[in-house]
């Protein structure tokens, strides 16, 4: 099959048997689409050129150095100061209690629909579980807002009613989908011979999965988790309802955060436009794109890498 | 023996309890949701703008603002995205090629920009330095950015589910490639490419944080005239009414009310396009087999 598609895609658009005009017209629409292909590299390029052409303009009052290890983010006060350590440390808590959160559970769930459920369940629940990757971020924001935070409260008795676990908990549900559907994919993809060969050496239904296929599909559930990171790092909008938005260098869960998301959304809308104050928020949205660059990257290059084993 | 079977046994019982707590958790969720909304809903909440301080009324000018502003995204994003995908999937030889390596990098990219970057992006390019201004224009353009991956990725779908012999029968009678293209492949995709238009619609719709940078507007009394006017748009509304609004608690029920039609509006366009997509999926199976 692969063999035939490249014979199709290889079809001579241009062979001297045409017409002339339709040889022009042809010639003409295999470049028009390979441009719309390739707008995607240039929205990356322009997307990054863009973010980076104004974040470092912050630079000329404010220092590299004192941006990235300030542990005070002060820009309306007299003497402004602009350190981005309370929005990384936020992002990062919040990130990596709901990744601690949602991966076990992801990959139970997942384990489960693969290897356990009869096909009926699978073609059930899966697409069920995958609507919760479909319900709008600002939903679960007011969800956050409105319940899970009083949930959080009454069980732990806690003053600060949003706080950083309450934005996890939300971003769990919002993250778990993402990470089951993918591993779901990568635990499938498991060949059926590893499993007979399993079965023949005596192993249990549960050892064939523990010991085999699981192990086998872990590159791809590597990856799933990897995109629910990035996923989660990215939130904006329910991260900024429920975490309570303020600007702490703190790993405390029960404390109100602020993450790199929420202060440019929060922020941009009261800024001065092109003052060092708005500068400096297309600095954090630098990092931030930067972070989730890198995550996708290695992502990316994991799925190549064992998708080009498996040929 | 009977340990080995134990361990399945309890092994399997955590498996199928980690399952149940996601449906549960879905049920749980969508049902909360609809519980507190379904008693606000009504044709009068649909149809009537906000009143006394947004503190009644419907919502009616977000419904306005979202149809316009996803329209808009779309017919923006679909012609590049449709044209990209029938490059991937008609023209770009699959075994060598750095540029396809790149674009397909990049689309992976694209799709997992924060939104708020977006925002960005389009409050600095589109809102300042073009000086569209806080516009319906400014913001599909943002979002058409945001939605191009989904588009791009779903109709490459569609194009690739069309047989190989729909392409070689036409080849065959001597049509040229951008023949064989428009007449024996697209009209073929054309439901799978409706679906990538309407995942398109449900994400464009949802989306808060570029919008919220790029022209969203929390009250206005008119209903936007053109392209280059603010708007009012439903997650929006839901943010700034349940955040920014002076007494929150006393709107909670048009909060509900509107996170449900939201709600509504975006997991209905989700579950038609799963439906046309299963739907052509077995039909291509039947005719390719």
């Amino acid at each position: 099959m692969e063999g035939e598609q490249g014979r199709w895609q290889e079809v001579n658009t241009t062979h001297s048997l045409i017409r002339p005009r339709r040889r022009f017209r042809e010639w003409i629409l295999e470049r028009v689409f390979w441009a719309a292909a390739f707008a995607s590299v240039l929205i990356v390029v322009l997307i990054f050129a863009f973010l980076l052409s104004n974040g470092l303009q912050a630079f000329r009052e404010i220092d590299l150095i004192g941006f990235l290890t300030g542990t005070i983010w002060q820009p309306v006060s007299e003497e402004p100061k602009y350190g981005l350590v309370p929005m990384l440390t936020g992002s990062l808590l919040v990130t990596g209690l709901s990744i601690a959160l949602s991966v076990p559970i992801s990959i139970l769930c997942a384990t489960y629909l693969s290897q356990v459920a009869s096909p009926a369940v699978r073609e059930i629940a899966k697409p069920m579980i995958e609507m919760l990757a479909a319900v709008p971020s600002v939903v679960y924001g007011f969800v956050a807002l409105v319940i899970i935070a009083d949930m959080i409260q009454s069980a732990f008795h806690n003053p600060i009613r949003l706080n950083a676990l309450n934005a996890s908990v939300v971003l769990t549900l919002m993250v778990a989908p993402t990470i089951v559907s993918i591993s779901e994919d990568a635990i499938s993809s498991v060949p059926q011979e590893y499993k007979e060969a399993a079965l023949a050496l005596g192993a249990s239904k549960w050892e064939m999965i523990s010991k085999v296929v699981l192990p086998s599909s872990l590159s791809g559930i590597f990856v799933a988790v990897m995109l629910g990171i990035g996923r989660a790092i990215g939130e904006t909008m329910a991260v900024l309802m429920a975490a309570g938005n303020a600007a702490v260098v703190t790993f405390n869960p029960l404390a109100s955060v602020e993450t790199m998301t929420a202060v440019i959304a929060i922020e941009m809308g009261e800024v001065t436009f092109n003052s060092t104050h708005f500068y400096a928020l297309f600095a954090v949205g630098v990092v931030l794109f930067v972070f989730t660059l890198v995550i996708n990257l290695v992502a990316q290059v994991i799925v190549r890498r064992y998708k080009a084993l498996g040929r | 023996m009977t340990s080995k079977a134990t361990t399945q046994r309890i092994a399997f019982l955590v498996l199928r309890l980690s399952a149940l707590a996601m449906i549960v958790a879905v049920f749980a969720l969508l049902g909360y949701l609809v519980w507190n909304g379904a008693p606000v809903l009504s044709l009068q909440f649909l149809l009537e703008s906000p009143r006394e301080g947004m503190s009644a009324g419907g919502v009616f000018p977000a419904i306005v603002g979202t149809f316009y502003l996803t329209l808009l995204t779309l017919a923006l994003a679909l012609p590049l995205g449709v044209a990209a995908a029938i490059y991937l999937s008609e023209y770009a030889d699959p075994r060598r090629s750095k540029t396809l390596y790149l674009i397909r990098t990049a689309t992976v990219v694209l799709a997992g920009i924060p939104s708020i970057v977006y925002g960005l992006l389009g409050l600095g390019l589109f809102v300042l330095f073009l000086r569209l201004g806080f516009s319906i224009l400014s913001s599909a353009l943002t979002l058409s950015f945001l939605t191009l991956p989904v588009i791009v990725s779903a109709s490459e779908e569609a194009l690739r589910t069309v047989p190989m012999s729909y392409r070689e029968g036409a080849l065959a009678l001597g049509a040229t490639k951008w023949q064989v293209v428009r007449d024996a492949v697209l009209p073929f995709a054309v439901p799978g490419i409706l679906t990538a238009c309407i995942l398109g619609l449900a994400r464009a719709a949802g989306e808060t944080a570029p919008i919220l940078l790029t022209g969203a507007a929390y009250y206005l009394p008119e209903l936007p005239n053109s392209i280059f006017d603010q708007f009012m748009a439903l997650p929006f509304h839901i943010f700034a009414l349940s955040t920014q609004s002076v007494n929150p608690k006393l709107t909670r029920p048009i909060q509900f009310g509107s996170v449900l039609v939201l709600l509504l509006l975006v997991l209905s366009l989700n579950v038609i396009a799963i439906v046309i997509r299963s739907y052509y999926r077995r039909k291509y199976r039947r005719a390719a087999g």
